[in-house]
């Protein structure tokens, strides 16, 4: 039944594992990248304030798509930006997908935040400055402690999201699930729904363990109020 | 807590002074930024105004290129919103059947549907069109994309009414028992009529969501929508492949833009309005991501 794979000419396993590198470097990214924005986004300095509100709106509202081509199309092949060097064509591919996958989903990390900024109790903040914390102090020692804390669970559907979002970098040749399942299916016409099926599979085993593992931890970590 | 500025005193003499600086400082990096990029641009000929001039003084590129791959954009979401919100509405529903073997079916279908990439459903369906229909390869991009769309967006959808319904304060449900209505007619006459009001938020957020999955189509299907166009332009307008992406964006960006501002003003008239129970759901409880049962999703700020 699956003797397509008894060839060795296809392997699976390394295009999840690409995946999953995808998926882990860009979700490291994002989660820093959303967090400065998040901070940009409620800090007192009011073109920070519109620089973060402006980024999220565009980025938020462009498809992932356009900006993968874009980073491939226009900043690599056109500008000639690379990311750190190197000539070889899929490391380059893999890099610039990652950028595009952090700048995109970092606005969905930091929308998340902000709304997890929202639960925490204003006595908080307002005790923190009667003992006199700066800004920086009261956002990363009281608040965004907290809010991260009743975050878990978004945040959590943002990996997710992440994760199966990574099959876009298909559309720029970086040799992930998704480009291998298009190669598969052309090749292997005689078994598309054995070959859907696994891919498919493939990426239940990545997000359902994820879902379950991380809304067990927002439980865990959830701020009892 | 409501006001933001909770974080931070009103700004003194030396704040005042202090954010000046945090200003100048950001402004300047952004300047520098902004230099570098254009700086590369120029090298590489990209600020060329022959560049850009088509997008203002040709007609051509829109009429040709932009407008018929932005009416192809608008046609498969139309065609995906459309086939999915009744089959999602079906499978929303059958969750929250009283009987197992409706709700369990129904249950792993939406979970399985909503955990794979709508890429590899794109895939999938091309490949199931190509090879088992005789649906025209003109038309095959289309089918395949409307198809994935469809599949992924009916089982969010389920998931939105699902929580619409469950939004709807018991009372509702109590009150239409009391009066000696059976299950289907609760249903129909006193929760769906409702929760469609609560929904129409979350809803027009997931059309955002499917305008920007038509992209998919356009980059690995050959879907001749708007995205796929940057191609022809660059081939047609002497290689102005940033000027096209910016256009391109800009058109999603705005039309984007339009959704979700027209989804968070239903969702204002809807919690400002004293005829409904005041149920609803907020329009980003979905973007993009999966679906939470509404009352762990904390409710973003109102502006």
């Amino acid at each position: 039944m699956f003797d397509f794979l008894d060839s060795g000419q296809y392997d699976v396993l390394g295009a999840f594992w690409v995946t999953v590198q995808l998926a882990v470097y860009s979700a490291i990214g994002s989660l820093v990248w959303g967090t400065v924005l998040a901070a940009m986004r409620v800090s007192p300095v009011p073109l920070m304030r519109a620089f973060g509100t402006a980024y999220v709106n565009v980025v938020r509202n462009t498809p992932l798509t356009v900006i993968i081509l874009a980073a491939s199309l226009g900043l690599f092949q056109t500008l000639g930006i690379t990311l750190a060097g190197g000539s070889d064509f899929e490391v380059i591919g893999f890099r610039l997908a990652v950028l595009g996958l952090i700048a995109y989903h970092a606005t969905f990390v930091c929308e998340a935040l902000r709304s997890g900024i929202n639960t925490v109790p204003v006595g908080q903040a307002e005790a923190a400055r009667a003992l006199g914390l700066s800004f920086f102090q009261v956002l990363f020692l009281i608040v965004l402690p907290q809010a991260f804390r009743s975050v878990v669970a978004p945040l959590a559907n943002v990996l997710i999201a992440l994760t199966k979002n990574t099959t876009v970098a298909a559309a720029i040749g970086v040799a992930e699930a998704a480009a291998l399942m298009k190669t598969m299916i052309e090749y292997e016409s005689d078994a598309i729904f054995l070959v859907s099926a696994m891919f498919a599979f493939g990426f239940v085993v990545l997000t359902l363990p994820t879902g379950m593992l991380l809304g067990w931890v927002s439980k865990r970590v959830a701020v009892k109020r | 807590m409501s006001n933001l500025s909770v974080l931070y005193d009103a700004p003194g003499p030396r704040a005042k002074a202090r954010n000046i600086i945090y200003s100048v400082v950001f402004v300047v990096l952004l300047g520098l930024t902004l230099w570098w990029v254009l700086d590369i641009m120029a090298d590489k000929n990209q600020l060329a105004g022959e560049k850009w001039s088509p997008f203002v003084t040709d007609g051509r590129v829109w009429t040709t290129y932009l407008i018929p791959g932005l009416l192809n954009t608008l046609k498969a979401a139309a065609l995906s919103i459309v086939i999915a919100l009744p089959l999602g509405a079906l499978f929303g529903l059958a969750r929250l059947s009283d009987h197992r073997w409706v709700r369990v079916p129904a249950g792993t279908v939406v979970e399985f549907f909503r955990a794979i990439p709508v890429l590899l459903m794109m895939f999938f369906a091309n490949a199931a069109y190509a090879q088992f229909t005789d649906i025209s390869s003109d038309l095959r991009p289309l089918y395949a994309v409307v198809t994935g769309l469809v599949l992924y967006n009916a089982s969010v959808i389920a998931e939105i009414v699902r929580a619409g319904i469950l939004s709807l304060p018991s009372g509702q449900t109590d009150a239409a028992k009391a009066i000696g209505m059976r299950k289907g007619q609760i249903m129909v006459y006193v929760l769906l009529p409702q929760a469609v009001t609560a929904m129409l938020p979350a809803l027009v957020s997931q059309l955002v969501v499917i305008v920007k999955d038509t992209a998919l189509g356009g980059a690995l299907l050959g879907y001749m929508e708007l995205l796929s166009q940057v191609r022809l332009i660059t081939a047609n307008y002497g290689a102005n492949t940033i000027a096209a992406f910016t256009v391109i964006a800009l058109i999603f960006v705005v039309l984007n833009y339009l959704l979700t501002s027209f989804a968070s003003w239903v969702e204002g008239r809807i919690r400002r309005g004293k005829r409904s129970t005041g149920a609803v759901l907020h329009a980003d409880t979905n973007t993009e991501m999966e679906f939470d049962e509404p009352h762990v999703v904390p409710q973003a700020r109102k502006e």
